[in-house]
């Protein structure tokens, strides 16, 4: 047993829980190495509260799965990191332990909702940190903070001890400052898990090679639509354009199901939300609820003061959602928009290998910036994609504007992870 | 358009707690959304999409839950090993 001591000055509220002694494996290939990881996913012994006052002193009793196999490669898990209350956000700042601010400029966001673990890697407190992704949430805060993420296939790491928000959306990933970082990270986590049944054997064993001679990259004309900066696109379409010069082709093409593929992403993560975060009623775990008062009145009381604002619209927009009159409206049509999108991306990769785009329609956010819902929400266009089709994206640093970081978002198909990381990493060997 | 009434009605089948000054920025801000989810309408409804899905059920095998003192520590009240929720049943 190794011992790290972690006594890194978190400047940027990137983490919610710190662990300053850590026991890790002498042996595995990540002995030593200092991760964080994200407070939704579950760790024995250490508190855990997905940034949410709800899950307030909850110490789980089990570790999940992701955290399990880190633990098993030697990693020494030094905090748990800040993020959006359950996941519900773009910036970092519907937490309840107070916004992440962003290293590259202490007056944006770090990007949502895994921002704690952007701003740790970014500030340089740790090397490699777990994030999920629900609809971006690890390549947002990627981008905005200049590191790289990787969104897997759904299914290709285990879900199991991540504390629910939108299941059929959701996924573990890595985040490092490096493409190199990411795959190692990756290694370490992807796999079958019998304890989730959607849980896929494909574990990654995979190093980078930085080829991407002959590759196909389609760009769809969508990713470049409205509200996309054009400074950001400029960057981004320069990055594409040295993929050329290394022997790329590059295709242009169309992608329809962009224009529904928001709103279903939002029916479909609010839906399942409401049914998700039912279980938060104070009598399992967290603050205790009244028991002396009838169920409804302590529960509907409990949820008020516990959860933020964010959360309980998603809640109460699943519940409208999914209620009668309303459900063939809305959840319906979100499924069948949803299915559009997985064809379109399958009709793209039967003629291209990968495909790219930006990550984000602009850089990072002032604090305070995206204070109406759905302005918010509009800035996940381009990420959520990938999670309704279940397919797998990453994205890496591509240039500023503004000083401020842009990303790359290159995505691929299902169990496409080694392609994607291996144009990453021939970019990212050409852009340093 | 959603009424305040509709909301209020939604926040209590959610079981969300809702303030009366909160109702207003909340339908406020539920039109906005909804009405951007209108985009839908325009969605062929098509075939169902579930086709291909399979079952993974584990075999029904007893093992060994977590120990009970471990539950009752993380559980907001408990009492004589027993979790102790709000009445139900008035």
């Amino acid at each position: 047993m190794g011992i790290v001591t972690f006594d890194a000055e978190d400047r940027w509220n990137a983490f919610v829980t710190v662990c300053r002694n850590v026991e890790h494996q002498d042996d595995g290939p990540l002995a030593g190495v200092r991760i964080a990881v994200k407070d939704n996913i579950s760790t024995a012994g250490t508190q855990t509260t997905c940034g949410s006052a709800i899950l307030k002193g909850y110490v789980p009793p089990y570790d999940a799965h992701v955290v399990t196999l880190l633990r098993e490669a030697g990693a020494a898990i030094v905090g748990k990191t800040n993020m959006d209350e359950f996941g519900m956000g773009t910036t970092t700042e519907s937490s309840a332990y107070g916004p992440t601010t962003n290293p590259v400029d202490m007056s944006r966001v770090p990007g949502g909702s895994s921002g704690g673990s952007a701003a740790a890697i970014a500030g340089g407190l740790v090397d490699m940190a777990l994030g999920t992704d629900t609809g971006g949430s690890i390549r947002c805060p990627a981008a905005f903070c200049g590191i790289v993420g990787l969104k897997p296939t759904y299914g290709r790491t285990s879900r199991y001890g991540l504390i629910a928000y939108a299941n059929s959306l959701e996924g573990v990933g890595p985040m490092g400052r490096t493409v190199r970082d990411v795959s190692r990270l990756f290694s370490a986590i992807a796999g079958h898990d019998p304890r989730d049944a959607t849980s896929l054997d494909r574990p990654y064993d995979h190093t980078p090679t930085p080829e991407v001679k002959g590759l196909r990259i389609g760009v769809p004309a969508e990713f470049f639509g409205k509200g996309v900066d054009p400074a950001v696109a400029a960057q981004v379409r320069a990055a594409i354009e040295r993929f050329t010069e290394l022997g790329a082709e590059v295709v242009e093409c169309t992608m329809p199901s962009m224009q529904y593929a928001l709103a279903a992403y939002y029916v479909t993560c609010t839906c399942e939300a409401s049914s998700n975060l039912a279980r938060f009623d104070g009598v399992r775990y967290g603050p205790g609820a009244d028991t002396i008062r009838s169920w409804h009145d302590a529960y509907q009381d409990h949820r008020k003061e516990h959860f933020g604002a964010e959360v309980r619209r998603r809640i109460m927009l699943g519940a409208f959602a999914l209620s009668a009159g309303y459900y063939g409206k809305y959840y319906g049509k979100a499924q069948a928009a949803r299915k559009n999108v997985r064809e379109d991306f399958a009709r793209l990769f039967a003629d291209v290998d990968i495909v790219a785009g930006p990550t984000m329609p602009t850089t990072a956010f002032r604090l305070g910036e995206k204070s109406d819902p759905l302005s918010m929400y509009l800035a996940d266009i381009l990420t959520v994609p990938a999670n309704l089709a279940g397919v797998p994206a990453i994205s890496v640093p591509c240039g500023t504007v503004d000083n401020l970081p842009v990303g790359l978002q290159l995505i691929g198909p299902h169990f496409g992870e080694e392609r994607i990381i291996d144009a990453a990493a021939a970019f990212e060997e050409v852009r340093a | 358009m959603v009424s305040e009434t509709e909301v209020a009605h939604i926040a209590i089948l959610a079981d969300i707690g809702i303030s009366s000054e909160e109702l207003a920025e909340f339908t406020g801000q539920f039109n906005a959304i909804l009405d951007y989810f209108d985009l839908l309408d325009q969605v062929e409804a098509g075939e169902r999409p579930e086709a291909g899905t399979t079952n993974v059920f584990r075999d029904d095998e007893v093992v060994a839950s977590l120990p009970l003192d471990d539950i009752l520590k993380i559980a907001g009240e408990s009492e004589d090993g027993y979790i102790k929720a709000p009445r139900v049943v008035l």
